[in-house]
């Protein structure tokens, strides 16, 4: 049975604590991996595969067992709830989910409107509270939103509140906290357990 | 929702052309032999059934149920898994004389699919129910026959991985006091979600020793040995008697000559509710989703007016064929290209053909548009045409 363990990684943010957090567990990964544009990167020595992904598309490359393991941050699993193992908290690239909007604004009664890049996640959160909300997906510079007044409010992942401070955002309520987790398909965690348990292993003993 | 193409099927249909066709009915039928050596009688039921009925009891989510009303105003449900309909027939009909039935189906269930389109709502399950044996004996057979049968289909690789949901609900009901909270617990390891599980642990208030049964549980995974380890974290009657089966099942499936094929794995729950002892998944190599899993169902024939312990376990026969890899390539096809003149001959060179078990098309040349492609679709052409006695 091929034992190669592929890993997918998660490109942008995270990539580097990722890629740092292994070599303190470590794994002897090549100089390549900090600036390489490729896709796919083979490490021979330790017989592992890694695949840089969009970091949304993590846990989809890991649930269609083509990634055995993935990094992926929780706001991603919260969102895409894909059938996946959620084994380690890395405790890397730390940030939390927030309700953000204009300061001193209200959610417009009759027209309620969130903008958000995590639909799934704003819809239930929303639902949860019992407002009833018009969900409006973007894919990206979402603080935009509120500013030109395409919605009352912001659903996005908030890790220092630069990015709200410089556009007149204010927080008005958190929402769950993220962190990095390391994630595994159900087949691979049955049929590589013994690879993955020493992956784990050696991740425990750097994480905290 | 825009016009609909014509050739267009429902959400998650799909068709089966001849060639997929072909390697279906090829693997199915080396299944359905293995299980009817072991003596399991083969039953069909209805595509629809009553959502009050079948619909409810079925381990299948609301959500994913797909469900019409008929003229008198029930709501039917396509059936979605082939369980519930056993049940119900075993529970009315055959189960009087209280010995074991065992009996075997393979037949296409319905489940909705939420995201990504493409993902097959209909699909075939082959699977075997043993309805009246409460013996660890019976989940073995359950497990070798699985086994049996995946081997007889040409798989390789692939492994079970097998767990008690009577251990995990004394374990956490022992450690946490109530069903309520047990099943909190439950609900993590159900989401796969360790990395919750751990935390959930944590923010309860026990006693450090019982946090660090709680924790180690999620490493109960591995060979025979696992049960040592499971026992230490059991204090109480019952628990251990989820042990004790697990080891005679060990034992079972060694004297089946299996025993490389499992493993334990006592995180499993496949589901919220439904199993209530044994369970297991299996996995082949080659794809990422079990291909096929089964268990102990003790609580269903109750839904049904039977008290009796039940067993049994499906495969999915589309992973599985991805899991089987390349078709096999179709069994060849002789066409007799005919014309009028010699149309006698050429049927009775096909009769001739198809008595040796040959696959024979017979077709009259006239209507052949294209002779080059015509010749290139079969392994053999042969050309019956002009007069008689030439080729």
């Amino acid at each position: 049975m091929n034992k190669q363990l592929t890993i997918a990684m998660p490109k942008g943010r995270i990539f580097t604590e990722a890629v740092e957090l292994l070599r303190n567990a470590g794994f002897e990964l090549p100089p390549e991996f900090d600036d390489s544009r490729k896709l796919i990167i083979d490490v021979d020595e330790e017989d592992f595969r890694f695949i840089l992904a969009k970091p949304m598309d993590v846990a989809t490359y890991v649930e269609h067992g083509v990634a055995d393991l993935g990094i992926a941050g929780k706001d991603v699993l919260l969102e895409e709830e894909r059938d996946v193992y959620e084994l380690l908290d890395l405790k890397i690239s730390s940030c939390y989910l927030a309700v953000a909007g204009l300061p001193g604004t209200k959610i417009n009664d009759v027209a309620p409107k969130i903008a958000t890049k995590y639909p799934n996640i704003a819809a239930a959160y929303f639902r949860e509270q019992g407002e009833q909300v018009e969900i409006i997906k973007l894919n990206g510079s979402i603080e935009l939103a509120p500013m030109i007044g395409l919605a009352d409010r912001i659903v996005d992942i908030v890790s220092t509140g630069r990015t709200l401070k410089e556009n007149g955002l204010v927080e008005y309520e958190t929402i769950a906290g993220v962190t990095s987790r390391l994630i595994v398909n159900p087949v691979s965690y049955r049929i590589k357990d013994e690879r993955i348990s020493e992956l784990i292993k050696r991740l425990n003993e750097v994480i905290y | 929702m825009s016009r609909l193409f014509m050739f267009e099927k429902p959400l998650g249909m799909r068709d089966t052309l001849p060639e997929l066709h072909d390697a279906k009915e090829s693997v199915r039928s080396s299944i359905e032999m293995e299980m009817k050596r072991w003596g399991f009688q083969f039953i069909e039921t209805p595509a629809l059934e009553y959502y009050e009925t079948v619909g409810m009891a079925s381990a299948i989510q609301d959500q994913q149920l797909f469900k019409l009303l008929d003229q008198q105003g029930h709501t039917l449900v396509l059936r979605p898994d082939m369980t519930a309909p056993i049940a119900r027939i075993a529970a009315s009909k055959l189960y009087k004389e209280q010995i074991p039935l065992r009996l075997a189906y393979s037949a296409n269930v319905y489940r909705a699919q939420q995201r990504e389109g493409g993902r097959p709502a209909e699909f075939e399950q082959i699977g075997v129910e043993c309805i009246g044996d409460d013996s660890v004996s019976a989940d073995g057979e359950m497990i070798a026959l699985a086994i049996s049968s995946l081997k007889k289909a040409g798989l390789e690789p692939f492994q079970l991985s097998v767990g008690h949901v009577g251990f995990v609900n004394e374990l956490f009901l022992q450690i946490l006091g109530n069903e309520e909270r047990a099943r909190e617990l439950t609900k993590f390891l159900y989401e796969k979600n360790y990395v919750g599980y751990r935390e959930h642990v944590h923010s309860l208030p026990l006693s450090s020793i019982d946090s660090q049964r709680l924790l180690a549980f999620l490493d109960l995974r591995g060979g025979p040995e696992v049960i040592g380890k499971a026992l230490e974290l059991v204090e109480n009657g019952k628990g251990r008697d989820a042990l004790d089966e697990l080891k005679i099942l060990w034992e079972i499936i060694e004297d089946f000559g299996e025993s490389s094929r499992i493993k334990f794995d006592l995180t499993i729950v496949s589901h919220m509710s439904y199993y209530t002892g044994i369970l297991f998944e299996v996995y082949a190599g080659m794809i990422g989703f079990a291909i096929g899993n089964g268990g102990r169902y003790d609580k269903l024939l109750e839904k049904f007016g039977k008290t009796t312990g039940a067993t049994g376990f499906a495969i999915r026969l589309d992973r599985l064929l991805e899991s089987l890899g390349d078709l096999e390539p179709p069994e060849p096809v002789t066409c007799i290209l005919f014309s009028p003149e010699r149309r006698k001959e050429a049927y009775q060179m096909a009769a001739e053909k198809r008595e040796n078990h040959e696959r024979i098309v017979l077709q009259d040349i006239r209507a052949v548009r294209n002779l080059d492609a015509c010749s290139d679709a079969f392994a053999n052409v042969v050309f019956l045409v002009g007069k008689e006695g030439t080729q």
